[in-house]
């Protein structure tokens, strides 16, 4: 992680969305516990339900690229436990 | 022999763990903020304790898992020095790849505050030497995110690793995934570090070390911890 510049840059500003969900496998019983009650409200079609969370980030970079590999290293380093959590990420300029 | 206790904004058990450390084990014990870079000299033991770290935002234990002190007990484990985390100590030593695992939210989704029985299944451990094996001791738990987790090949790696020391019980002894209050898979209360310096749990030795408090089993922890610092054992 070293080779990142984390002071940010000058220039363009980037928003970041990162989507963490949990890994096919791990229990989500936040999840269950949704799905039990979209059922009881009268949805019973409803076969699964995932809870995961969302993570805007605003922040200035010198590139596109360089914004994605800040916020991949934010993302490897604290954001995401890749034990349990998988994540995806869009990244537009504004 | 010396204790060290580190406070992390939110922690909540710090007082009782230091209180069940230096009055009831006569164990000298010194409070640690989060941001020191280092740990005090002559430091054998250190605890994580139980709360809510950064309130449990993110993931439990994350963000104190990302510390200024984490480093000094980094270095503190890989010499092999003793460090306990309890409850939501456990979720940071999860997060900082100490120990293997992540715990998730309890079964029921609910926070149980309660007693539980535990089973003892390792006695060769620094923190466990005091027990029997098998023995079934109280301790408390009181937590949201308890639910130990591990991808099912790990899992049996740390089963076959023998990492596994304190599983919930039932009072005839029987111990597994039914006799755990929040769904731990393997019915896992506690685990070690492959070199067995590192011990995470999520129940409360410290709140079970006097008989005031209801139970005392709390104290063999600290009567191992003891043996093993002061070279009892060998």
């Amino acid at each position: 992680m070293e080779t990142v510049e984390r002071r940010g840059g000058i220039g363009m500003k980037f928003r970041a969305h990162i989507r963490v969900s949990l890994k096919e496998g791990v229990l989500d019983t936040q999840g269950k516990a949704v799905r039990v009650s979209l059922k009881n409200m009268g949805f019973g079609n409803v076969e699964e339900v995932r809870v995961g969370k969302s993570i805007a980030i605003t922040l200035d970079a010198k590139s596109r690229e360089e914004a994605e590999k800040q916020v991949e290293a934010m993302c490897d380093d604290l954001l995401v436990n890749s034990l349990i959590e998988t994540h995806s990420l869009t990244l537009e300029a504004i | 022999m010396k204790a060290a206790v580190v406070i992390f904004p939110g922690s909540n058990c710090d007082r009782d763990v230091i209180h069940a450390l230096e009055t009831v084990s006569h164990i000298s014990t010194q409070a640690v903020w989060h941001k020191e870079p280092s740990l005090p000299e002559g430091t054998g033991l250190v605890v994580l304790p139980g709360g809510f770290s950064y309130g449990d935002y993110l993931r439990c234990g994350a963000m104190a898992a990302r510390s200024p002190i984490i480093s000094a007990v980094r270095d503190h484990a890989e010499r092999g020095g003793l460090v306990l985390g309890i409850c939501n100590g456990f979720q940071v030593l999860t997060e900082t790849g100490l120990l293997p695992g992540a715990l998730l939210a309890n079964l029921s989704l609910e926070f149980i505050c309660s007693t539980c029985l535990l089973r003892v299944e390792r006695t060769d451990t620094p923190f466990t030497n005091a027990f029997t094996k098998g023995q079934i001791v109280q301790f408390p738990i009181a937590h949201h995110e308890g639910l130990f987790f591990l991808p099912e090949k790990e899992l049996e790696e740390l089963e076959a690793n023998r990492q596994v020391v304190f599983r919930y019980a039932s009072a005839d002894g029987s111990a597994g995934p039914l006799s755990s209050p929040n769904g731990a898979l393997n019915g896992i209360a506690g685990i070690v570090n492959r070199e067995g310096n590192v011990l995470g749990l999520m129940p409360h030795p410290e709140r079970a070390s006097e008989s005031l408090l209801g139970c005392a089993d709390g104290i063999g922890m600290w009567d191992s911890i003891k043996n093993w610092l002061e070279g009892r054992l060998n």
